[in-house]
């Protein structure tokens, strides 16, 4: 009999587990692929390493800073700053016609960039810094109501409103075209406030610590393990049944899996109450360079293109959406030595369905065309790096699907948050994308918060 | 423990949840919240430690007498004078 078993060996599954194994529960992290990750994985291909999701780090404050996700976050896992062996970024533009802003790992920049491109706005934008500081993010009671009203009384210039989206969107809304003005505040700071940065060896670093933190404290992991059902006795969950058939019991369960992929799980007959999946899906390609991009002249660490005044979030008609998207090298941080290769990535909105209906011959042609149009789409805004491709590689939303199980390949889960994290059962909680935060750090803090909330007051 | 021994206890505890910081001139009177920011996170940690540790039960409703470390070993004192320092 295990205390806890928690569905999904992802971010939030991993740092649950650290929190319920240090406190000497007896802990299994059941995984239905056979590598750890999730959404934030990693893999090899002809000699070289990759990562899935990870552009950059999000929340980057430095060593030291007592406030903030990340410190919370190592404070809670016992880890120390120095484990995750984060490097800042070397800055990030957003890009829209004829519009530059440029960002790093300290506001004042931005601010620059918004009085000089916007002098009218820079003081409405310092009242609107000046409220997003004040929001309590551990507040449950996440405010409701639209960002896109909220900004429209902040600011007067309705590009500037597009261009602070933009990032935001494409790095944890799960809604389309609006966010909530809590997730809204928190993704501001996150990004502007705090910073982006990234570990030399990328998310497996972050991964590797998570496991050995894990292991080390005793908790039992199981890859290809998939589970098949819940076992479910007079309103409260006993244990899961494996794929294979074979049958574990638990105290409570605290499922990564998502929410109607949880419920589904359930064999009390009870109906699924069905919620609104997410519909935001993402192709990305990734070039191999033989050069660092800096040589081409490219030193951003991450760009974000629009190329109309008006940005577009919702799920596109087109395989894939040209008209924005995300540029992003993992070269280009403050490291104290370069990576092996030169990379660029690319990633674009994507449509589901589209891509869900080919079978397997035009999937291939199909990833090979959007593979140069999205590209295509990027060099209007970063150098033409397409002479120094050595080897390329590209996922979309059914890649997405097949390791991550969220339905749709929707990156960020269903818009609809199950934010206590509660079920219809007492003993069966959600932790991950869908009870909130999203990205790395807030994934950590998702598993780290159920874990604290449900399955350690007792 | 004697109260100085619970006093060690408990730095040895934030130690614990904040590797990263400086313990030497923490000031016993002040509140643990605004000296090092701790938030509710952390405050349920300590309690966890010292269930961890010592088997010391602290209802939820006592958490308010561990905000700075003079109302933290007063309050653990008769919960832990039975218990030898190891």
């Amino acid at each position: 009999m295990y205390d806890t078993i928690i569905i999904g060996a992802g971010m939030s599954g991993l740092a649950a587990g650290i929190r319920l194994a240090y406190f000497d529960q007896r802990v299994l992290v059941l995984e239905r692929h056979f590598t750890i990750g999730g959404l934030n994985s990693f893999y090899r291909l002809r000699g070289r390493d990759y990562d899935v999701g990870l552009h950059a780090l999000t929340n980057i404050t430095p060593k030291g800073s007592k406030r903030g996700p990340l410190a919370r976050l190592l404070r809670q896992l016992r880890l120390s700053w120095d484990d995750l062996q984060i490097s800042p970024q070397l800055g990030s533009d957003i890009v829209f016609p004829g519009v530059r802003l440029s960002f790093d790992n300290d506001l004042d920049l931005l601010r620059e960039e918004v009085a000089r491109e916007f002098p009218l706005q820079i003081d409405r934008f310092d009242r609107l810094i000046a409220e997003i500081v004040e929001y309590d993010d551990l507040d449950e009671s996440h405010q409701q109501i639209s960002a896109r009203e909220r900004l429209a009384e902040a600011l007067t210039d309705p590009l500037l409103v597009e261009m602070l989206f933009c990032p935001l969107m494409f790095y944890g809304s799960a809604r389309e075209h609006d966010m909530d003005w809590g997730q809204f505040s928190i993704m501001f700071r996150s990004i502007f406030m705090e910073g982006l940065g990234r570990p030399h060896a990328g998310v497996r670093l972050i991964l590797k610590q998570l496991v050995r933190r894990y292991r080390g404290l005793g908790g039992e992991l199981k890859l290809r393990a998939g589970v098949q059902r819940l076992a479910v006795e007079d309103g409260r969950v006993t244990g899961v049944v494996l794929e294979n058939g074979e049958e574990v019991a638990a105290r409570r369960i605290l499922s990564s899996a998502g929410w109607s992929e949880t419920m589904r799980m359930c064999d009390d007959g009870a109906p699924v109450v069905s919620r609104v999946p997410g519909r935001l899906s993402f192709c990305e390609t990734i070039a191999s360079l033989d050069v660092e991009p800096h040589t081409l002249g490219h030193n951003r660490t991450i760009t974000f293109f629009n190329d109309s005044e008006k940005f577009d979030w919702s799920r596109p008609e087109l395989p894939c959406d040209l008209r924005s998207g995300v540029i992003c090298s993992p070269n280009n941080f403050q490291y104290g030595k370069p990576l092996d290769d030169g990379t660029i990535r690319i990633t674009a909105l994507a449509n589901f369905d589209y891509w869900r209906h080919l079978d397997e011959h035009d999937y291939r042609l199909e990833k090979l065309r959007w593979y140069d149009s999205i590209t295509a789409s990027a060099v209007r805004f970063v150098p033409d790096y397409r002479h120094r491709v050595v080897d390329t590689d590209m996922f979309t939303p059914t890649t997405i699907v097949r390791f991550t199980g969220h339905e749709n390949g929707a990156v960020y889960g269903s818009p609809e948050k199950q934010f206590d994290g509660r079920t219809h059962l007492e003993n069966l909680f959600v932790c991950g994308t869908d009870q909130g935060f999203v990205g790395i750090i807030g994934s950590i803090v998702s598993g780290i918060s159920m874990a604290n909330q449900h399955c350690l007051r007792e | 423990m004697t109260a100085a021994e619970i006093r060690e206890e408990i730095l040895d505890i934030l130690e614990a949840i904040a590797p990263d910081e400086d313990l030497s001139n923490i000031d016993d009177s002040v509140n643990f919240r605004d000296q090092l920011e701790l938030d509710s996170m952390d405050f349920l940690d300590i309690v966890m430690e010292l269930r961890k540790r010592h088997r010391i039960q602290i209802p939820e409703d006592d958490y308010i007498e561990l905000a700075s470390m003079n109302s933290t070993v007063a309050f653990l004192e008769p919960l832990m004078k039975d218990i030898q320092k190891v």
